[in-house]
């Protein structure tokens, strides 16, 4: 129909197809239809101008035609329109026409279906009474078949009760038939299928006498079963068979579970030697004399088992006590055996007794509980041995040399134990082993500590040597020749070699060292390892075990051992060498800026720790690094100063000053003073920064002593002979006052060069005082040390802070010598001069 | 609570030697050396009167000499030694010559009357002391100091000269003086007793010495070394001192800054170790009845009171006889309930302004020390109130 009317509005359209979908378009829009469902796609136009929305309002688009458009335009418009008012007066004349055509049409077909529906209805009668008949005949036939029907029946069930008989008279027969073939499973099925008959009916002699002889076959047979079940040398699927049949006999089932496992633990036993032979050094006899016979039987036992058996061989070979097994070898060695054989005896142990029992008609004696507690027993037993000979293993574990080694065999033996697991759900084993493996870890962890401790202690051992080795090139410039990096502690000493250059070497083979011991430890978290997803090994191993007692305790050490150097070579000050010392100090002021927060940053990237238990801070650790750099530099200082303090005692406590020669040159133990300040000066600068000093005039190195030499001096000199003295005490504590602040000198030093040489000249000059009190001088005695202070002064200033300090020291010196000075004739300060320039 | 001030005494000359008149115990009384090479030499007797806070002093000429060490007889108020220097110069430089000898004085007798009349003169005209006899030791070397046997009758004296250790006997009122025995230290060097102590223990029969940097004891009635604390200090031992309640325990000082506390039956370790002073610390002494409170004075100008409860006779604070033993323990459980005690400074005296060589208790008031610095500063101190009722009460 609907070609019809396309075949008629085909015929005015000439205009073609694109023109025929216009129409149709505007057709549909007219009656409100969507073309075929699809959504509106545009939104309708709420423009009034629009000509073809539906809110035209003409008024208003006159209008707006009349205001924008020119007269020429307007002109174009008002033709265009009358065009399209045009066409469309044509489009709808043909619409009209179409529409009237398929009317016309649709008439004519309604006409001609009335017409063949009232010849259906008479066909339609006439079925019906057809199908009334057949009902009618069938009912008579199943009428006359009823009574032979019951007969049949009647006569097919004596048929039945007859061969059941039958089977009943020829049991006996048949059992002793399939005892000699000895397929007891069928015997066994026959005997079950005729049991009950049998004592239901045993008041009848016939049948009580078929019951009696069964019940003897039966007898032996199940006497027969047991024994081969005992033997144990029947396969596992024998002997699963062998089971199953002897319950099905009534066998008490406690009895057949003991003996089941009782054979199975001597299977297991058995590779538990085998791994107990491998950790003892020299396997001696007990272990065969534990279980006699043993050996002998092994091999027959192990095929019997029917386990993976490559073992067999292994162990008759396994009196070699010299190729120890590494760990890998042995957990691989315990997997395959004793774990493998232990869950094959869980499967079948669980396949005969418990879901077995679940079904037939056992499980109301409760047999399933009482298995399933003997299993937990027996299991729980054997795995206690298994893992006291794990851990026996583990700790003889103790080279650090290879972690991945230990990091599989503890993940082969945490997988294979999840067997176990799936095998036995409520088990405690799969945890006892997560225990064993967590263990591992730590103890592994602490093996690292102690490795990375003596890494350290034998890496200061190297720079004692290296220092010790050539005489430090203080002046660094042989720097050049030690460029070589050196790889690490096993740096050769035949080169010289710098202090900075150590210095790095030193803190560089440490990092690299923690870095390759973290890698180590990151095995233990690797994400293909089983038990890194534990919890213990996401949270507590990282904060823990890790940077807790592995890093955090190593820095610590640093620190401490550093303190220790201190604190035991304090008195003498030799054991250690000085520039150790500095050495150590600036490591651990690195230490404190930088480098314990990046291992930590290191740790935690590499460890993703999640702190729930609080651990170190950073700035616990920075304190006590910066504490022990503190202390060391301390000691640095004490011990250099008393190098110095040493010379200078000396040189007063030796001399006869009363008796002395008048002075020609400055004394050669303070151009050893100055020259060993001025090598320390070289060495702390090559680790350490300038400093600030207190800014001093230009001509620091010609000042003269004006301030003691002339004026003051004479005034102190003139004050102690005259009677009042009060005045003189009053002087100096005017001078004291000048330096208002206390000089301490042997306190802390600030992490600078300058701070450091203030405090060694410090220390030397104080001691210079409290050595020349002590003694008596003559004239030639004052003046020497008059010289020997301005020669002090002359090369001293520029290693401190403050130069005043040195003035102030070396002034106190000279008028304490004038004090104690019999004949207090100073010399000339141009001569004093003279003899410095001379040198 | 507020403490009293210190007193403050300035001397005209330049000092180290410092002691209590130990026979006084009335008056608080300390006598103080001068060191001058051009001008007599003074004995100060400083009296402090301690109600009114003021300070009498009389001087005594010590003509012989600059004075290194002092020491008063524990017997007699009026007798005490020096350690001296005699500088015997001459225009020649190569003869002049420097020897320390040591000797017993006796105070004239009126030296207290005559000051109190004429405060001002005594400086002027000071009386004389009056030489009792020299401890001649040209054979033995240069006297270092001279020690009277502690608690003793003023009959015996030990001097230390050079490597020898010389007991004497002071006879005819000490107007005579016999060596009876000597010791010798020998060893590789030249070897320099540097410092001394007689034990008031074991009868007064021990001496501990100091040499270099060991603490060595003997047994005066052998004289024989009977134990030595070799590298006792890192650099020279300074000074030591006996704790007057334990008789194995010595407090020792030196050039390391330390003050270190030994049980001479066990002489590997001290027992405990002091690093407050920034400076040698040049003398140690022990309150006289309160052996917790331990002064020590040192060449960084500062003197510190340190209360050292833990190795003290009397750790918990509290006198405690022996009968009450029992109970003082009982008591210390509840007195440790209510403050620990732990050794600690008590307090830092900054009032010199020059190396402090010197510190010496009272022996009249055990609250009381006074210490002298080289500048001549003499400052009597008292220690805090609070403190002081602490252990009193």
């Amino acid at each position: 129909m609907d070609k019809g009317v396309e075949a008629a509005a085909r015929v005015p359209a000439d205009a073609g197809a694109e023109r025929k979908r216009r129409v149709h378009g505007m057709l549909k829009l007219y009656y409100g239809l969507n073309e075929e469902g699809k959504a509106a796609d545009q939104p309708e136009s709420l423009d009034p101008c629009d000509i073809n929305g539906p809110h035209f309002d003409p008024e208003v688009y006159l209008n707006k035609l009349r205001r924008e458009c020119s007269l020429g335009e307007l002109m174009d418009q008002e033709s265009c329109m009358v065009k399209q008012i045009r066409s469309l007066d044509s489009d709808m004349q043909t619409l009209v026409y179409e529409n009237y055509n398929k009317f016309i049409s649709a008439t004519d077909t309604i006409r001609k279906m009335k017409n063949d529906f009232k010849k259906m209805e008479d066909e339609m009668d006439c079925l019906s009474a057809n199908m009334a008949a057949i009902t009618e005949f069938s009912a008579c036939i199943s009428g006359t078949l009823q009574d032979q029907h019951t007969q049949i029946t009647k006569l097919s069930g004596v048929h039945t009760l007859l061969r059941k008989l039958q089977f009943l008279f020829e049991l006996p027969a048949r059992l002793n038939k399939c005892l000699e073939l000895q397929a007891y499973a069928q015997a066994v099925s026959s005997h079950r299928r005729a049991r009950c008959v049998l004592q239901q009916y045993s008041h009848l002699p016939s049948f009580k006498g078929i019951q009696d002889d069964c019940h003897a076959i039966m007898d032996k047979l199940a006497q027969e079963l047991r024994q081969k079940f005992r033997d144990g040398g029947s396969s596992a699927k024998d002997l699963s068979e062998c089971v199953e049949l002897l319950l099905q006999l009534d066998e008490p089932a406690e009895e057949l579970c003991d003996k089941f496992l009782s054979h199975a633990r001597s299977r297991l036993e058995m590779d538990l030697q085998g791994l107990e032979a491998e950790i003892r050094p020299f396997p001696s006899t007990p272990v065969e004399s534990e279980a006699p016979g043993g050996p002998a039987r092994k091999p027959s036992s192990a095929v019997a088992a029917g386990s993976p058996t490559d073992n067999s061989p292994k162990t008759s070979a396994l009196p070699s006590p010299s190729s120890k097994t590494d760990i890998l070898e042995f957990i691989d060695r315990g997997c395959n055996e004793f774990v493998s054989s232990l869950c094959l005896v869980i499967t079948s142990y669980q396949e005969l007794f418990i879901n077995h029992a679940q079904t037939g008609e056992l499980a109301s004696k409760n047999i399933p509980q009482m298995a399933n507690g003997k299993l937990h027993a027996f299991v729980d037993d054997l795995a206690a041995r298994y893992f006291s000979l794990v851990e026996r293993r583990m700790q003889e574990e103790k080279g650090v040399g290879d972690n991945s080694l230990l990091v599989r065999a503890l993940d082969r033996f945490h997988r294979r134990l999840q067997a176990v697991a799936k095998l036995l759900p409520g088990s405690s084993v799969p945890n006892q082993g997560t225990e064993i493996v967590i263990r591992a870890a730590t103890e592994r962890v602490k093996q690292y500590l102690a490795a990375l401790q003596s890494f350290y202690m034998d890496s200061l051992t190297d720079v004692r040597q290296a220092l010790a080795a050539p005489r430090l090139a203080v002046a660094g410039a042989s720097v050049a020749a030690g460029g070589a990096l050196l790889g690490g502690p096993a740096s050769g000493r035949d080169a010289p070699t710098s202090l900075p250059e150590l210095l790095s070497s030193l803190s560089a083979s440490i990092l690299n060292q923690i870095k390759s011991v973290l890698a180590s430890v990151h095995l233990f978290t690797a994400k293909d390892i089983t038990f890194s997803n534990k919890p213990y090994f996401k949270g507590e191993f990282c904060s823990q075990g890790v940077r807790e007692s592995l890093v955090v305790s190593f820095i610590k050490f640093v620190c401490q051992s550093s303190r220790q150097f201190c604190e035991s070579a304090g008195d003498k000050g030799g054991s250690t060498p000085p520039a150790l010392l500095l050495l150590l100090s600036r490591l651990c002021l690195d230490y404190e800026t930088s480098t314990i927060s990046y291992i930590l940053t290191l740790t935690d990237e590499q460890f993703l720790v999640q702190h729930h238990s609080p651990v170190t801070a950073v700035t616990t650790l920075c304190a006590e690094a910066r504490e022990a750099a503190q202390k060391l530099l301390n000691h640095y200082v004490k011990v250099q100063g008393l190098i110095i303090s040493q010379m200078l005692r000396k040189s007063v406590e030796t001399r006869d000053w009363v008796n002395t020669i008048e002075p020609r040159n400055v004394r050669a133990v303070m151009k050893r003073v100055v020259e060993d300040t001025t090598s320390i000066d070289v060495q702390v600068g090559l680790l350490y920064e300038e400093g600030v000093r207190k800014a001093h005039s230009s001509d620091s190195s010609k000042r003269t002593f004006s301030v003691y030499s002339s004026s003051r001096q004479q005034a102190r000199y003139a004050a102690s002979y005259t009677p009042s003295a009060p005045m003189d005490t009053n002087l100096l504590s005017n001078i004291h006052k000048l330096f208002s602040e206390r000089i301490d000198i042997f306190s802390s030093v600030e992490f600078n060069k300058v701070s450091v040489m203030t405090g060694i000249i410090k220390i030397s000059l104080k001691t210079f005082l409290e050595c020349v009190r002590l003694r008596t001088f003559g004239r030639y005695g004052l003046q020497q040390i008059q010289v020997d202070c301005h020669y002090l002064q002359m090369y001293l200033w520029r290693f401190v802070s403050d130069e005043n300090l040195v003035h102030f020291l070396l002034d106190e010196i000279v008028g304490s010598t004038a004090h104690r000075c019999l004949d207090p004739a100073p010399m000339e300060q141009s001569v004093i001069e003279v003899i410095c320039e001379r040198g | 609570m507020e403490d009293d001030a210190p007193v403050i005494y300035g001397l005209e000359f330049q000092a180290r030697a410092l002691t209590a008149q130990t026979a006084e115990t009335d008056a608080i009384r300390f006598l103080v050396g001068t060191q001058s090479l051009k001008f007599d030499n003074q004995i100060h007797i400083i009296d402090f009167d301690d109600e009114n806070n003021i300070i009498n002093k009389n001087v005594l000429l010590h003509q012989a000499g600059e004075i290194w060490h002092i020491g008063a007889s524990p017997a007699d108020k009026a007798v005490l030694t020096t350690c001296y220097n005699k500088s015997e110069f001459s225009l020649y430089p190569s003869d002049s010559r420097v020897v320390s000898c040591a000797a017993v004085w006796r105070m004239p007798s009126d030296w207290e009357t005559g000051s109190h009349e004429s405060p001002d003169d005594s400086a002027h005209n000071p009386q004389t002391l009056e030489l009792l006899c020299h401890l001649d030791n040209s054979a033995h070397g240069n006297a270092a100091c001279v020690l009277w046997e502690p608690m003793g009758d003023g009959k015996r004296v030990i001097s230390l000269a050079d490597n020898h250790a010389l007991l004497w006997d002071l006879q005819e009122s000490s107007t005579q003086a016999t060596v009876s025995s000597t010791a010798t230290l020998e060893g590789k060097g030249q070897l320099k007793f540097t410092s001394g102590k007689w034990s008031p223990h074991h009868n007064c029969s021990q001496l501990a010495t100091a040499n270099d940097t060991a603490i060595r004891g003997w047994d005066l009635r052998t004289m024989s070394q009977i134990y030595c604390i070799e590298n006792a200090h890192g650099q020279l031992v300074r000074d030591l001192d006996f704790n007057p309640n334990r008789q194995y325990y010595l407090a020792s000082c030196g050039d390391d800054c330390k003050v270190k506390f030994w049980d001479v039956r066990n002489v590997q370790e001290p027992v405990k170790t002091l690093e407050e002073h920034s400076h040698w610390v040049w003398s140690v002494r022990y309150n006289h009845s309160h052996d917790q409170l331990v002064l020590t004075a040192s060449s960084d100008s500062r003197l510190i009171l340190s209360n050292m409860v833990s190795i003290s006779s009397e750790p918990f604070g509290h006198l405690v006889d022996d009968e009450e033993l029992s109970e003082g323990e009982d008591n210390h459980q509840e007195d440790k309930g209510k403050e620990p005690l732990t050794d600690s400074v008590v307090s830092t005296y900054e009032e010199h302004e020059d190396s402090v060589y010197a510190a010496e208790w009272s022996s009249a008031d055990p609250w009381l020390f006074a210490s002298l610095s080289y500048d001549g500063r003499l400052v009597i101190n008292r220690v805090p109130r609070a403190l002081k009722y602490r252990i009193l009460l």
